[in-house]
């Protein structure tokens, strides 16, 4: 874009000039994009429509018809009820709420300001999320007569999942409190509290009476004590620039075009980074590698750079193959490109998320077919719990394992906003029903590792020995059949006294039996193990070598292992051998495991403490046909004993 | 006000220390430039017969410079539509013809002829809502229809209207065309989700972020070509419906009317029949864009269509005016 002051250099009248000085400094503004976040009647549109007021954001006309309205509403405070400036739409007005996302804006000698005004209750968090995803900023409303609430706490999660650096907590109503400095420390002293909890850069706090005025723009004669900046004057000084990412570049093809016979012009918007001529690229998910020729700004004109968010198109010196949907980012820098990986999710659909379902998910400029293929856990945005939960529902949060057609370019949506965040589009009605949030860590951190079953022995030069001694021979001596017998079931579910109380029973009839236990392996074999994902894979793994050596050795092999992961029990069952594998389901209602629970695991799970625990953090995938279901939430461990032995006899381990 | 005076306490431009967009910043200006450049590109991108609806206004301009901008150099690669009441100023037709043709844009024009046959081709015969009905929202159905258009970008701002401010930038529509301000997509980033089912369109607005101050400055930073309508001139008038009406073909004073030479400019352009001129002196780019800059009274109230009913602009877009 051109530069105003060059338009008109012969500018001799004055009012040329006087508007040339004016653009000036128009052109100087940046632009700030805040989310305000409240409950209902915690004064959100009184502030608005105070800092709109003062800051003259408000038309005449728009205010006559405010004072208007005013008198029909009998609004108790004041002649002119402020919060009617942010009034939308029709049936919203007659029902006296806002239930969905609102746009204003207003200027400053300083600033430009663009809210996204987003309601307290109904459809909350998809409304939040929404404007909060392009937000710079957020101010969450507090009623200093109230204090915290849930609701203040659920706001402040949300900013933090969504990225947002800077947020200020405007406490309000500080007139109801007669202006005391104990209530304001105190409401910040319990917030700041809570958001150690989350990560957030940059916290605030200010004190304000949105009605009468006091710290909005003009600072308090009420509040001597409060030492800091008045809400108006931190959104025009927050500093926002070291807020994007200059570094790692990554420009979403979004069209391609031809730019004459032989060049074809890459049109996109830069979502970071910087890209100059003569850099080195290479173009995702294909690996083609190029070099940039040229950046044309908007318009056609050659930039020495483009940077975000720009709208540039590129030209490449070789002709090299992309379409829309391709990622070009810098040869040194270049992101993974995968098709399984871990996102917070939140669901924005009146339908449950169904997992299996087909799903499109749009990042950035492409669509990609996929599902989701788990829910490992839902957020508690109250309390920041973790629960086990098959699915989530309307305005709910939780990490999913997403699984997509084709692998794409994946960075961690702290490092980007752009690449690192989805939507996902229902395929039958089309809507938009959930947001997605690509993580930090690892994407596979709690799935089963597959790679721990298929890798092969490290050298080549290992060789396999027999024994000269047959099963049959062992059979003979023994008096049963080998075989394993593998309890699966949630922490707590009886799975090592079933196991210990067995080996008992079949001791006692003479029969020869080890058993494997989940802890017991972790305190010695397997104490190099960890509970992700791949550390329980490996963990099955070792468990099944050893049941299937125990079982060539004759003896019957009893293990234990909660192993969540539906594939660790297919492999377990391959390297055992299926006739010989018997998978039992320990089954009982996840709060009576809590309940017999005498390690308190459960709880340290839901703090947190303990990671990617079944039930509770990640998912525990019941068995599907296993070859005993037992409940032991109703029966004795006489009973089930009496099953599994049942069991071993049907299927010709024991004699009959 | 209670304890508080309504004056601000803010410092005025000349004293504000202003944060001047650094290295690598881009100024507001070109922050909506290149958003508005993105959707328009998504558009072209994702859908399959998009179109442009040109109404010969300063933000149809604008959006026009804005689409040029985004495949220069090559053309814009869908077609413009100018929805015609046949009640606009000979001013705006001459405009339209002149830059369509040259820019090389293929432009549609569509009426709804079969209205204006039954109901009349005089504009007497014509009141202000049956117009915005018939000639506007209807016509602007069958053209969409006629066409197959299965997305339409259109040039209106979130903060020209209050209903306006929760419109999404892409806009769904129905198989009737129809807006539900309840059953609209969560708009998330700038990720937008175009997927249709047969029937279903979309409304795109690239200047949803836009203010109207940010229109006249963007169209004095790029030399963008306005009717001459929005320059104050001396022209006649006459005063009716509370409104100034200019005289023209279709504007003849009638009994007990008295012509009056004024001079006034146009803030918003449409039919001749409901758009009032203000009274002004701004008879240059510069003089107009001082003169927003001092405005106090928002850019619709000159038009009779927002003021029929409170909440009438809504009522509207439920059945698909745009
Ligand atoms: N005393 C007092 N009342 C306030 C203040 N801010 C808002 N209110 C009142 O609180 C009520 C709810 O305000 P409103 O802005 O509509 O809340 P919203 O639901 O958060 O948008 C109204 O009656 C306001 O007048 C304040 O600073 N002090």
């Amino acid at each position: 874009m051109k530069a105003t002051s060059n338009t008109t250099t012969t500018a001799t009248d004055a009012a040329t000039a006087e508007l040339q000085d004016f653009l000036a400094r128009q052109e100087r503004k940046d632009l700030l994009r805040f989310v305000t976040a409240g409950s209902v009647d915690d004064g959100k549109s009184t502030l608005i429509g105070r800092l709109l007021f003062e800051s003259q954001g408000i038309f005449e006309d728009q205010l006559a018809a405010i004072r208007k309205a005013s008198g029909r509403r009998g609004s108790a405070h004041a002649d002119l009820d402020l919060s009617l400036v942010t009034d939308g739409l029709k049936a919203e007005r007659e029902q006296g709420i806002t239930i969905d996302v609102a746009y204003r804006y207003f200027t400053t000698p300083r600033r430009k300001f663009i809210i996204a005004d987003t309601p307290g209750h109904e459809q909350y968090t998809r409304n939040m999320a929404t404007g909060a995803s392009m937000a710079n900023l957020m101010v969450i409303l507090i009623d200093a007569a109230n204090g915290v609430t849930t609701q203040s706490r659920r706001h402040a999660f949300i900013g933090a999942l969504l990225g947002i650096p800077h947020i200020v907590v405007v406490v309000n109503k500080m007139d109801l409190v007669d202006y005391d400095p104990d209530v304001f420390a105190r409401i910040r002293e319990e917030f700041a509290d809570f958001a150690a909890k989350l990560e957030i850069r940059d916290l605030t706090f200010i004190p304000v009476s949105s009605l009468y005025g006091d710290n909005v723009v003009r600072h308090s004669q009420k509040m001597p004590w409060y030492g800091g900046t008045t809400l108006l004057n931190h959104l025009e000084t927050v500093h926002i620039a070291s807020d994007r990412n200059l570094i790692d570049l990554r420009l979403p093809v979004q069209y391609v075009t031809r730019l004459d016979d032989k060049t074809r012009g890459l049109l996109g918007t830069i979502a970071s980074g910087v890209i100059r001529p003569g850099d080195e690229v290479t173009i995702l998910p294909g690996g083609h590698t190029g070099r940039v020729q040229r950046v044309l700004g908007p318009g056609g004109e050659e930039l020495a750079q483009g940077y975000p968010p720009q709208a540039v198109t590129v030209v490449l010196e070789q002709d090299v193959d992309v379409s829309r949907g391709n990622l070009l980012v810098r040869s040194n820098n270049v992101p993974p490109v995968e098709s399984r990986f871990d996102a917070m999710v939140v669901w924005m659909s009146e339908g449950l998320l169904e997992t299996g379902r087909p799903y499109y998910i749009k990042h950035a400029t492409q669509i990609v077919p996929g599902e989701v293929s788990a829910v490992r856990y839902r957020i508690d945005v109250n309390t920041l719990h973790r629960q086990a939960v098959p699915t989530l529902g309307l305005n709910e949060i939780g990490r999913c394992a997403i699984h997509l057609h084709r692998p794409i370019a994946l960075d961690p949506y702290t490092r980007n906003r752009q690449t690192g965040s989805f939507i996902l589009i229902d395929r039958v009605t089309h809507n938009t029903v959930g947001a997605g949030i690509l993580l930090d860590r690892k994407p596979s951190e709690a799935a089963p590792s597959p790679e721990r079953w298929t890798s092969q022995p490290k050298s080549e030069h290992v060789h396999r020995h027999t024994s000269r001694i047959t099963p049959e021979q062992r059979t003979e001596r023994l008096g049963h059949n080998p075989g394993t017998l593998w309890l699966t079931g949630l922490c707590g579910s009886g799975k090592s006294t079933l196991a210990y109380a067995l080996e008992e029973r079949l001791f006692q009839a003479g029969h020869a039996c080890a058993v494997l236990d989940g802890e017991n392996l972790r305190l010695g074999l397997n104490k190099d193990l960890d509970f992700s994902g791949e550390g329980r894979s490996e963990n099955i793994r070792r468990a099944a070598q050893v049941a299937q050596t125990l079982n060539e050795a004759g003896l019957i092999a009893i293990c234990a292992f909660i192993a969540p992961h539906r594939l660790d029990r297919e492999h377990a069952r391959d390297i055992v051998g299926p006739d010989r594998f018997f998978e039992v389901h320990t089954d009982a209602p996840i709060d009576l495991c809590r309940q017999r629970d005498p390690h308190g695991l459960y709880e340290l799970a839901e703090s947190g403490e303990v990671q990617f625990f079944p039930g509770v953090t990640a998912p525990y995938e019941r068995p599907e046909a296993p070859a005993l279901h037992l409940d032991t939430e109703g029966a004795t461990v006489e009973q089930c004993v009496d099953r599994l032995v049942e069991l071993l006899r049907q299927k010709g381990i024991l004699p009959a | 006000m209670n304890q508080s005076s309504p004056t601000t306490a803010t410092p005025t431009d000349a004293e504000a220390p202003a944060i001047r967009p650094g290295r690598y910043t881009l100024s507001h200006l070109a922050q909506l430039e290149a958003e508005s450049i993105h959707i328009i590109r998504e558009v072209v991108a994702e859908c399959e017969n998009p179109v442009m609806l040109y109404s010969v206004g300063k933000d149809s301009g604008v959006l026009l410079h804005l689409a040029r901008k985004a495949f220069a150099p090559a053309k814009i690669p869908f077609p413009l539509m100018h929805v015609d009441t046949t009640f606009k100023f000979p001013e705006m037709y001459e405009f339209r013809d002149r830059l369509a043709a040259e820019i090389g844009a293929e432009l549609i024009v569509h009426r709804n002829e079969k209205a204006l046959d039954e109901i009349g081709r005089d504009p007497e015969c014509w009141t202000c809502s049956v117009c915005a009905d018939q000639l506007k929202t209807q016509a602007l159905i069958q053209a969409l229809t006629q066409h197959q258009f299965d997305a339409a970008i259109c040039g209106a701002r979130r903060d020209e209207e209050r209903s306006r401010a929760k419109e999404r930038i892409f806009s769904f529509r129905n198989n009737r065309m129809q807006w539900d301000p309840r059953n609209q997509r969560p708009e998330l980033w700038n990720v937008y989700n175009t997927r249709l089912h047969k029937g279903e369109s979309l409304r795109v607005f690239p200047l949803s972020n836009w203010t109207e101050l940010d229109i006249w400055h963007y169209i004095y930073a790029e030399s963008i070509p306005v009717v001459s309508l929005y320059l104050a001139r001396p022209r006649p008038v006459v005063y009716r419906d509370g409104m100034m009406l200019m005289v023209s073909n279709i504007i003849q004073p009638r009994e007990g009317e008295r012509v009056e030479e004024v001079m006034c400019r146009y803030r918003t352009l449409g039919c001749q029949l409901c758009t009032g001129a203000a009274p002004s002196e701004a008879d240059t780019l510069e003089k107009v864009i001082l003169e927003t800059i001092q405005a106090t009274k928002s850019e619709r109230q000159n038009r009779a269509v927002d003021q029929d009913r409170d909440g009438s602009m809504e009522d509207k877009k439920r059945e698909g005016y745009f």
